[in-house]
């Protein structure tokens, strides 16, 4: 039975990271993810991995594009400021479909904002960030396990679809302790053979593998976009992860990911404490989103509201899958500050006051 | 030579061939660009050398973005700057192969200026080639950080003037003060004895790596650009000796180490 250890988030990150086969690292401080690069700092290059700090974040993410090029787990981590200059390499690493993970412990912004938690990212997250059309995967962990559990999901979606894969945090994910197991996984078990595409030095037995981006004929580079395309499809058919809670009953379901995920869940305990059908929708995923099922809940409850660290940013998203059907509210905060669970409830019984009556008029 | 049907050829030696590492792809430099010369001269050196297998190159975002098409190795094609990044990436990952970044002027000292001189400080055990000719041939002949006094280009109409534009950045004496850099020369591919140095420089470097060395190799070449010079390439070769040169002394900066 593997044993329970105590741990911050960012730090079994960076455990899971090397225990999933972690053999590049690459990265540039920044709070609240220094943890991350300081843990592998200590510990990959005597556990088969190579380690740079970076002179900046531009530098570490080339770096990535590079190393990730020749086929191997590799891997970056940053916050918000650092994420938005990683934004070219990214959108180059999407296109030239190199797998490898990324993690953002995002703080709040804009600009150099503050280093408290935040979700004021998604957008960035799930909508490209950089330019052209391309998406990362997009995973959402909500507690210290699941920043473990999700960097091994993340290194095998990666390998299995040649897909940059984001682990979208905060700061207060990477910042807390809690217990935290890591299951058994041997990377030698779950490794992909990438030797057909990856630079690793040419045999005369094939041709050069060349990672380029560049098609100047606009058919070339439509023919690029439509594979894309096609292997996003798959992956929204495929992937999505959510974790659904007391929403078989509900009339108000709440949907939010990460840390307010959480505060959301016990929003609905004390709701269901007071007699009020609420339950939560929590995507893990986020690209791809769980729009389907939000479709189907649609179809259920009276009405839904989204809790996020924004200005409301997944709440588009949600309003999208649900398509008019039923209202979507909105309840946020900005700028580090997270929202407590009696705001939540109290926000709750005014909705689902307002929508009962909605329905029953 | 495949689409050569003279007969009477077969009967004559061989005395010079397109290098196996070279695909039979046509360069797509302008006549008499130096591009051309430095891309057959890698080929030719990692040919000799017996490394074909063992080599990874990375293109820079300028005109020699293509030169991926033109050799028979595995490449990476860099953003614009961050091709030393991208080979410390590679090496990093597979240390026993042999990498090497290509770059010019505005992808290696402006744009990619902190990258340059990290990669070096770090002593990576690459070798960095840097293409000065002086301008932004790619985008259409704009002013380069190396660009000369004086020089007119498509965003210094009244030539390039150190109180607004500031000075011509010479890069590689400051490179070759770092302790990362193993070895700094600066070379030029204008007439065939400069070619059979730059090569010989070009062989030593990669020898230097195959022996153990360690530490970046920053070979720059002083270039030209006929087209965004508008010169012939026999003028651009002309300049060269007569105006670039004497900014841009050639020889070893910093020898191998003993
Ligand atoms: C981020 C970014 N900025 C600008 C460009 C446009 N661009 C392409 S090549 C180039 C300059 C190339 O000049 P140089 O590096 O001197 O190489 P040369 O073409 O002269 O060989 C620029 C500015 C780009 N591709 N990417
Ligand atoms: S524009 Fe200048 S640098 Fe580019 S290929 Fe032509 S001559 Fe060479």
């Amino acid at each position: 039975m593997p044993e329970k250890q105590l741990m911050k988030g960012n730090e079994a990150l960076a455990e899971a990271a090397i225990r999933a086969g972690l053999k590049g690292y690459f990265g540039y401080p920044i709070t609240p993810q220094s943890e991350l690069l300081e843990y592998l700092s200590r510990h990959l290059i005597d556990r088969g991995g190579e380690f740079i700090q970076a002179e900046s974040e531009v530098a570490a993410i080339n770096m990535v594009y590079g190393a990730a090029g020749c086929g191997k787990r590799v891997m970056t981590s940053t916050s918000s400021p650092g994420y938005s200059l990683m934004q070219e390499a990214i959108s180059y690493i999407a296109c030239g479909e190199l797998p490898c993970l990324l993690v953002n412990v995002v703080r709040g912004g804009p600009g150099l904002g503050t280093i408290q938690p935040s979700q004021g990212d998604y957008f960035q997250a799930v909508k490209g960030g950089g330019h052209g059309d391309y998406r990362l995967i997009v995973l959402a962990p909500n507690s210290v396990q699941e920043m473990a559990d999700f960097v091994f999901k993340g290194f095998d979606l990666a390998d299995q679809y040649r897909n940059p894969v984001l682990i979208l945090a905060d700061g207060a994910l990477g910042q807390m302790m809690e217990p935290v197991t890591f299951p058994d996984y041997n990377p030698e078990d779950n490794l992909v053979d990438h030797s057909d595409w990856a630079t690793q030095g040419k045999p005369a037995s094939r041709g050069p593998n060349v990672i380029t981006t560049l098609h100047l004929e606009a058919d070339k580079m439509e023919a690029v976009n439509l594979k894309l395309q096609e292997k996003y499809r798959t992956i929204m058919a495929n992937e999505v992860m959510i974790e659904s809670i007391q929403t078989e009953d509900a009339d108000l379901v709440l949907v939010a990911y990460g840390l307010t995920s959480r505060i959301a869940h016990k929003a609905v305990e004390l709701a269901r404490n007071d007699g009020l059908k609420v339950g939560l929708l929590r995507p893990k995923t986020l690209f791809p989103f769980p729009s389907q099922h939000l479709a189907v809940l649609a179809d259920q409850v009276t009405s839904m509201m989204v809790v996020e660290m924004s200005a409301g940013q997944m709440v588009e998203d949600v309003r999208l899958a649900v398509n008019g059907k039923v209202p979507v509210y909105f309840q946020g905060r900005m700028g580090g500050v997270i929202p407590q669970p009696d705001e939540l409830l109290k926000r709750i019984h005014q909705v689902y006051s307002s929508s009962s009556t909605q329905v029953n008029s | 030579m495949e689409g050569v049907q003279c007969d009477y050829l077969s009967e004559l030696d061989v005395v010079w061939d397109r290098s196996e590492t070279l695909t039979e792809k046509p360069f797509h430099y302008c006549p008499g660009c130096g591009h051309s010369v430095m891309n057959r001269l890698l080929m030719e050196v990692v040919q000799e050398l017996g490394i074909q297998d063992k080599t990874i190159g990375v293109a820079p975002v300028g005109c020699a973005v293509f030169m991926y098409h033109y050799m028979d190795i595995d490449m990476q094609e860099a953003a614009h700057g961050r091709a030393s990044a991208v080979a410390t990436g590679i090496k990093r990952i597979l240390p026993d192969r042999f990498v090497f970044s290509y770059q010019g002027d505005g992808d290696l000292a402006a744009i990619g200026t902190a990258e340059t001189i990290h990669t070096v400080n770090r002593g990576e055990n690459i070798i960095m080639l840097f293409i000065n000719n002086g301008i932004y041939g790619m985008t259409g002949g704009q002013m380069a950080p190396t660009t000369l006094k004086g020089s007119i280009t498509s965003t210094t109409s009244s030539g390039r003037e150190y109180d607004r534009h500031g000075y011509p950045l010479d890069i590689t004496p400051l490179i070759s003060q770092l302790p990362g850099a193993s070895y700094v020369t600066r070379q030029s591919v204008d007439t065939a004895k400069a070619v059979r140095k730059t090569k010989k420089a070009l062989t030593k470097a990669f020898q230097f790596h195959m022996n153990g060395g360690e530490g970046v190799c920053f070979l720059e070449i002083v270039s030209n650009c006929p087209s965004g010079w508008k010169m012939t390439p026999i003028e651009s070769n002309e300049w060269l000796q007569d105006h670039v040169f004497n900014h841009y002394p050639l020889g070893d900066i910093k020898p191998f180490p003993k």
